[in-house]
């Protein structure tokens, strides 16, 4: 089964070089174990860009789709074989990236 | 024993078992809940005319095992994976020793902390306890099909994220075993204190479901020192339910209660819980030390006699594990006790900024001020607490002592 781990940002602070440091060491662990599925860090929502096609010629809108206080900066996505490994990584995502983390199953 | 009787006791005690094994076996709650309440459906149907079976655990176990593989296969032969069930079907039964590690998985489910705390308690209360959706309903004074939204999106989330069915691993165990504490705690407490206007103060049926279920989680993990602490505590003041309310309807505070009628039977087992964990000599949790503080109470054969150094010790003790307001509020009434309600009164005013919403602090307040001859602040202070109030006695015990008031 594979989860979605979204890092969840607020936009006051900048990843340290300790925190980029201990992110590489999570990545190196989750990549070990065999849960390493795909990882990346994303541009802030200031740089989002919206399509919308439905209607027949793409709309393109500058921004994010929702603005709010939080958002994705980035995310994993692991191989696990329960909720329970899935909350026990995202654990270790969060404190390595010091950032929250939410833990979303793939259908 | 009639077969009603037979039947209810049946539930009473087969029921979670039987959730339970199906679970297990199905990998499927909902498959579980059913098939379960359809085999009780079925035993009050037949036991009248066939009579109670001599074992009727492995009868209902049986029956719904039946009825979940009748789904399964209606389902499957939907969805083409006959093949499957069959095969499920053909797992040997689990020995008696399993099948208590199914309950404890099936509590260790239903509270899993990534569902909402109010999911927690209605899942626990429908597939541990056997209540009806009707009946959790009532109990939280929710509608009926709300309630049942409920189950469902929580079943649905179990599922969905792959919650597993298994007692958590050792380093996970203590905060897992204290978060099903706080749901049995939580049900306990709705029926102690039940909430609303119109309900019943009191509402046994929760306070003596959250007993069975505490009672359950102490035969499953007897060596755990705060659920022996809680289903003593629980103990403790579930025997002084009867002296809690007035014929009139009044909340009796703890002073004023008819200590002949606390049930003698549930205190000496909450004591012997108390005095087990003391001579355990591991440092006492929360629910110990709360169980120790009512063990004290209850060994006083008057208010006058309570020892409230020791009370106010022990909650020094629960101060250092746990430095919520509430607990100092708590400390602040003892205090009052030994030192005096001025100096009370002093600790309970530093907490206002913090506990200002909180209706046991107005009523704490109002009762030192009341002590202390101040009477209009005494009345300001019952009306705030009045107006928070929640409960039906407490709200008639709190403008019984409003109107008391001299001056």
């Amino acid at each position: 089964m594979q989860y979605l781990l979204s890092v969840i940002d607020d936009g006051t602070s900048v990843n340290t070089p300790a925190e980029e440091a201990a992110i590489d060491a999570f990545n190196d662990e989750l990549r070990a174990a065999g849960q390493w599925v795909f990882a990346g860090g994303l541009a802030g929502p200031d740089m989002a860009t919206v399509v919308d096609n439905r209607g027949g010629g793409a709309m393109v809108t500058d921004g994010p789709f929702v603005e709010s206080k939080e958002h994705v900066i980035g995310f994993w996505i692991a191989e696990a074989p329960d909720l329970d490994v899935a909350l026990r990584l995202a654990a270790g995502g969060s404190k390595a990236c010091n950032r929250k983390v939410e833990v979303r199953p793939f259908l | 024993m009639s077969v009603g009787d037979a039947i209810t006791r049946a539930h009473r005690e087969e029921w979670a078992r039987v959730v339970a094994a199906l679970a297990r076996r199905f990998g499927d709650l909902d498959v579980a809940e059913e098939a379960a309440a359809e085999a009780f459906a079925t035993a009050v149907e037949r036991w009248p005319a066939d009579g109670v079976p001599p074992n009727p655990g492995a009868w209902l176990t049986t029956t719904a095992t039946r009825k979940a593989i009748d789904r399964i296969r209606r389902e499957s032969r939907r969805d083409g994976k006959e093949r499957e069930a069959q095969t499920m079907y053909d797992d040997p039964p689990a020995p008696p020793s399993v099948i208590d590690d199914e309950r404890l998985r099936l509590l260790f489910t239903c509270c899993h902390p990534a569902l909402a705390m109010e999911a927690r308690v209605a899942l626990t209360l429908r597939l541990v306890g056997g209540l009806t959706v009707a009946e959790i309903a009532r109990a939280f004074l929710v509608q009926e099909a709300a309630m049942g939204r409920r189950i469902t999106r929580a079943k649905a989330k179990i599922a969905a994220t792959r919650i597993p069915y298994r007692v958590p691993s050792a380093e996970e165990l203590p905060g897992r075993v204290s978060g099903l504490l706080a749901v049995l705690y939580l049900v306990f407490n709705e029926g102690y204190l039940a909430t609303g206007p119109g309900t019943d103060p009191v509402r046994p049926d929760l306070t003596a479901e959250a007993i069975r279920l505490a009672r359950l989680v102490r035969v499953l993990l007897p060596a755990d020192g705060e659920v022996a602490g809680l289903l003593a505590l629980m103990l403790l003041t579930d025997a002084r339910r009867t002296a809690r309310v007035s014929a009139t309807g009044d909340l009796v505070p703890l002073d004023e209660q008819d200590r002949r009628s606390w049930d003698p039977d549930l205190i000496a087992e909450g004591h012997r819980l108390v005095r087990e964990r003391l001579s355990a000599g591991v440092a006492p949790g929360r629910y110990q030390l709360l169980a120790a503080i009512n063990a004290v109470h209850t060994s006083a054969r008057d208010a006058r006699d309570t020892d409230w150094s020791q009370v106010v010790a022990l909650y020094d003790q629960l101060v250092r594990l746990d430095p919520s307001p509430i607990v100092a509020l708590n400390r602040a009434v003892a205090v009052a006790e030994l030192d005096g309600p001025e100096v009370a009164l002093a600790t309970v005013d530093r907490l206002a900024d913090r506990l200002a919403g909180y209706r046991a602090f107005h009523a704490v307040r109002a009762d030192l001020l009341r002590r202390l001859d101040r009477s209009p602040e005494a009345a300001a202070a019952y009306d705030r607490a009045i107006g928070l109030a929640g409960n039906t006695a407490e709200t008639a015990y709190l403008m019984r002592r409003r109107a008391d008031l001299t001056g």
